[in-house]
């Protein structure tokens, strides 16, 4: 009996209950099947497992989001508004336009985008349209977009969800839905130029978000090209020594020089050279002495590299950021995408939740988080010519940054801080000190909301004034007009200012007007 | 042969080529057959398909969109940008706070909650994890999210993205990836004042927008019911003849009135007494006139309803706004969830694109769209029982999927 008999006689057994262990054979070499064939006896199968009830059968209901995923409360949300905020105004400032794209792509698109996190993506069922997956990130749509509209000049900022089937931990941070905030400068320009400017940002975003102090360490991929080269580092395992070197922010010396000569096969003397070299940190002075090293400075690539880390230093000087930018040899960050500069910020107090991060052989994945790291990027010059179909080549440089390990900062100083995370901006309550005022109040409130004061009231005909000042107290409303029979006589309202429990009576006309005042003040 | 065996030697014959027909039997009856095994066979040809190159083979670059998604430039995004401003800014006025909740859902919480609509949620693939699918709306997140966390009392606003695996028919404003833009007050109250709150906001947010004059139509659930069982509707056709009614604001009242009695099988005397009552249009004027009417208030739900409508107009008036709401008895707007007052707000401009609707027969979706409509929403109690113990809701569900539509 040929192999496709056995194959069938086993799916017979399979089916009538047999617990013939099957394997399929390799069947791609046995004529007249077709794709279409096999389709046809799947979607059989799956009726007959749809019939036999095979989603669980019983809808039982359970209360939970998906793995890896959240939601966000009111509180969180307030957080989270409050950051969008700070980082979209430095955008703004800095005259970058948003887009958006639709949160799934052709599965076709990225494909062959993400090498081995390939497997990270979403796909969605095929169900008979075209297929599909949940973006991995932003960057890549950014390319398509760019492609699509032929667009060669634009700055651009774009915060939205991406997803990946990551084993979340969730202490760690580590989310399969989660907000990324790019920003890039996509054009063909004088050097560094966009690139200081992506440093500037960094830097003001990270200063205004008051996350304590914090370092932006600046590489580049020709200089560690050129520094693997001439420590004799063979050009095939260029990218293997780059990502061991990724480690050092993680590991100590020791352990990554282990790696590199044990698991990568590297000769000690090459490790010891690059381990001299990946010690170095400073800055314009750093660059200007390496340029003079007799070793580095015989790599073309590595000088190149060098030239423009003084040029940028120059940049950065001007526009008065080089207190926090740090010319650092051991960057080796990211994907392999990065053609030029590449820089990371960490954030250096102690006392923020460390996030460690699963070590990643191959290309570590944008998001891989070092302690304290908060945003990452670099110049990918190649990218957009992948999409292109004439291959026209759109230079880019950017920047991520790390918004979920801000959010969970910015929460945990919330939680730790005295002062209550407002998640409503009511700035008035109408009150009511006796029965029956209900009609007098909306019609106080209708004033209020008419003049662009944000008030709300009670839903309750006859509710007691205390319940009414506690709402207040748990909102955390600043100011409460209260209507009672004898000030509706007398034309006034009582205003009372809650943390102070002063009371004072406005005459209706004015009520607006000292409202607003009050308000502005605080 | 058993069953069975045909079934073998007719996939086996697919197999190798043969073009016989074949049909899968009703299996069910045979023993021993598990889903396990299922699954298995399944993967087995599954990884088959993979090998034979079953992608396509080639990795030829497409550079488009998927189906009925599309990029937002920085000209939209310019203008989405103002018009979340000018919303936003309306719910905070009222005190909402805002929530979010993720893209995809476990299937099992989208399962049985859409009807019909069902065949219209996306699916994410099986990859070896738990079943997911992305949201269809709002709504059911909204109170997954209410009962996982307890919550009775709460004022939220919620703005994202949807997703419907309609046919999209990208001139008529219809995508499968949108956004909704809803509103919703939860919490057991006095009657009526949260209702009137929802109404107030949408006429803020509607004159705010500066979209052209605009009408609110309001209804109430037990009206119409109410209004049926008076007019000598059997009670097993009410929601059947209720999506019929809801065609009036497509169709001329005689084309409705041969749907009722032609495909419904109502008859001609209940159709023309349904009629005269769906004609009527007011304020709190009608509901005082209806209450006072005598076929009508034999029902004891309409003049429940009759009453709320007369509460609702009172506080309307304080509020200042009757002069874009009325009480019109053909509205019978959407799912069937809502329990209680319904509206729908109405662009009344021409010029405007008006944006037509496919006719979906049964329960009309949230998302039908008539001429001009710009806003809908009600009360829905109950809904929130299938969750956690009696939730008293009302909400206003805008749907802001045809905003750029209207002011691009």
């Amino acid at each position: 009996m040929n192999m496709l008999g056995m194959f069938c006689i086993r799916a017979c057994s399979g089916l009538v209950g047999c617990r013939t262990a099957t394997r399929v054979r390799s069947l791609h070499s046995l004529p007249g099947i077709t794709v279409a064939q096999i389709d046809e006896e799947v979607a059989k199968l799956l009726q007959l497992k749809a019939q036999l009830g095979g989603d669980d059968g019983k809808h039982q209901f359970v209360l939970k989001t998906a793995k890896g995923t959240r939601d966000y409360n009111p509180k969180q949300m307030a957080i989270r508004e409050k950051v969008f905020n700070t980082i979209i105004g430095c955008f703004k400032r800095h005259g970058a336009e948003t887009i958006d794209t639709p949160v799934f792509e052709l599965k076709e698109t990225l494909t062959g985008k993400y090498g081995e996190d390939s497997k990270l993506i979403y796909d969605l069922k095929d169900q008979g349209g075209e297929l599909l997956s949940l973006r991995y990130d932003l960057t890549v749509p950014f390319a398509r977009y760019l492609a699509m509209n032929k667009i060669t000049n634009i700055k651009r900022y774009h915060i939205a969800k991406v997803y990946r089937r990551d084993n979340p931990a969730m202490t760690r941070g580590r989310y399969r839905e989660f907000y990324q905030c790019d920003f890039d400068i996509a054009g063909q320009y004088d050097a560094m130029i966009p690139d200081a400017e992506c440093l500037k940002i960094v830097h003001e975003i990270l200063s205004e978000l008051d996350l304590g102090d914090f370092r932006i360490k600046v590489n580049d991929r020709r200089i560690l090209d050129g520094m693997f080269a001439v420590c004799g580092v063979p050009d095939d395992k260029f990218r293997t020594i780059c990502s061991t070197v990724d480690k050092l922010d993680k590991l100590p010396w020791e352990e990554v020089k282990k790696e590199m000569v044990n698991e990568k096969g590297l000769s000690e003397e090459a490790a010891d050279q690059i381990g001299e070299y990946v010690s170095m940190q400073g800055g314009m002075d750093l660059a200007e002495r390496l340029l003079q090293d007799q070793k580095m400075s015989q790599s073309k690539q590595a000088c190149a590299g060098l030239s423009d880390i003084k040029l940028l230093f120059s940049y950065l000087q001007l526009f008065q950021v080089t207190d926090k930018v740090v010319f650092d040899l051991s960057l080796a960050r990211g994907l392999d995408y990065y053609t030029g500069i590449i820089y990371e910020a960490v954030l250096t107090q102690a006392g923020v939740a460390p996030v460690t991060t699963d070590a990643q052989n191959g290309a570590p994945s944008e998001e891989s988080v070092s302690v304290g790291s908060v945003a990452g990027g670099g110049r990918y010059d190649g990218l957009v010519g992948m999409f292109d179909p004439k291959g026209r080549k759109v230079p880019c440089v950017g920047v991520s940054i790390g918004i979920e390990r801000v959010f969970s900062i910015m929460e945990q100083k919330a939680e730790a801080s005295a002062e209550k995370v407002r998640t409503t901006e009511v700035q008035v309550m109408v009150a009511s000190a006796q029965k029956n005022l209900l009609e007098e109040k909306l019609k106080l409130i209708t004033e209020l909301w008419n003049a662009g004061i944000k008030a709300e009231v009670m839903y309750k005909k006859n509710p007691k004034l205390l319940s009414q000042l506690q709402h207040c107290e748990e909102s955390g409303i600043p100011l409460v007009a209260i209507l009672g029979e004898q000030e509706l006589k007398d034309g006034v309202v009582k205003l009372r200012v809650v943390a102070t429990r002063e009371e004072v009576d406005i005459s209706r006309a004015d009520l607006i007007g000292e409202i607003r005042r009050r308000t502005s003040e605080a | 042969m058993n069953m069975l065996g045909m079934f073998c030697i007719r996939a086996c014959s697919g197999l190798v080529g043969c073009r016989t027909a074949t049909r899968v039997r009703s299996l069910h009856s045979l023993p021993g057959i598990t889903v396990a095994q299922i699954d298995e066979e399944v993967a087995k040809l599954l990884q088959l398909k993979a090998q034979l190159g079953g992608d396509d083979g080639k990795h030829q670059f497409v550079l488009k969109t998927a189906k009925g998604t599309r990029d937002y430039n920085p000209k939209q995004m310019a203008i989405r940008e103002k018009v979340f401003n000018t919303i936003i800014g309306c719910f905070k006025r009222h005190g909402a706070e805002t929530i979010d909740t993720p893209v995809f859902e476990l299937k099992e919480t989208l399962t049985g909650k859409y009807g019909e609509d069902s065949k219209l949620i996306y699916d994410l693939k099986d990859q070896g994890g738990e079943l997911l699918s992305l949201r269809y709306d709002l709504t059911v997140p909204f109170a997954r999210y209410l009962a996982m966390n307890k919550i009775t009392n709460i004022k939220r606003y919620h703005i994202a993205k949807v997703y419907r695996r309609d046919n999209p028919a990208m001139t008529r404003g219809r995508y499968r990836e949108f956004y909704q833009c809803d509103f919703d007050i939860a919490g057991q109250y006095d009657a009526m004042i949260p209702d009137a709150e929802c109404l107030k906001i949408v006429h803020e947010i509607l004159s705010e927008l500066d979209l052209g004059d605009f009408r609110i139509k309001v209804n109430d659930r037990r009206i119409l019911d109410g209004m049926f069982a008076v007019c000598g509707v059997p009670d097993d056709k009410f929601r059947t003849i209720c999506s019929t009614v809801d065609k009036l604001d497509k169709l001329p009242w005689e084309e409705v009135k041969k749907e009722m009695v032609n495909e419904k099988g109502l008859s001609e005397e209940a159709a023309d007494q349904i009629g005269e009552y769906v004609s009527m249009q007011g304020g709190m004027d009608l509901a005082e006139r209806l209450l006072q009417d005598q076929k009508m208030s034999q029902s004891k739900q309409a003049c429940a309803g009759l009453s709320d409508i007369k509460l609702l107009f009172s506080y309307l008036q304080l509020f200042q706004v009757t002069d874009k709401v009325v009480f019109d008895l053909s509205l019978a707007r959407g799912l069937d969830y809502y329990t209680g007052i319904i509206y729908e707000a109405v662009l009344t401009q021409a010029g405007v694109a008006p944006v037509t609707t496919d006719a979906q027969n049964g329960a009309p979706s949230e998302e039908s769209v008539s001429v001009g409509s710009v806003a809908g929403g009600g009360r829905y109690d109950g809904k929130c029982r299938v969750w956690a113990s009696a939730l008293a809701s009302r909400g206003s569900s805008p749907s802001w999927s045809r905003k750029p539509r209207h002011i691009g």
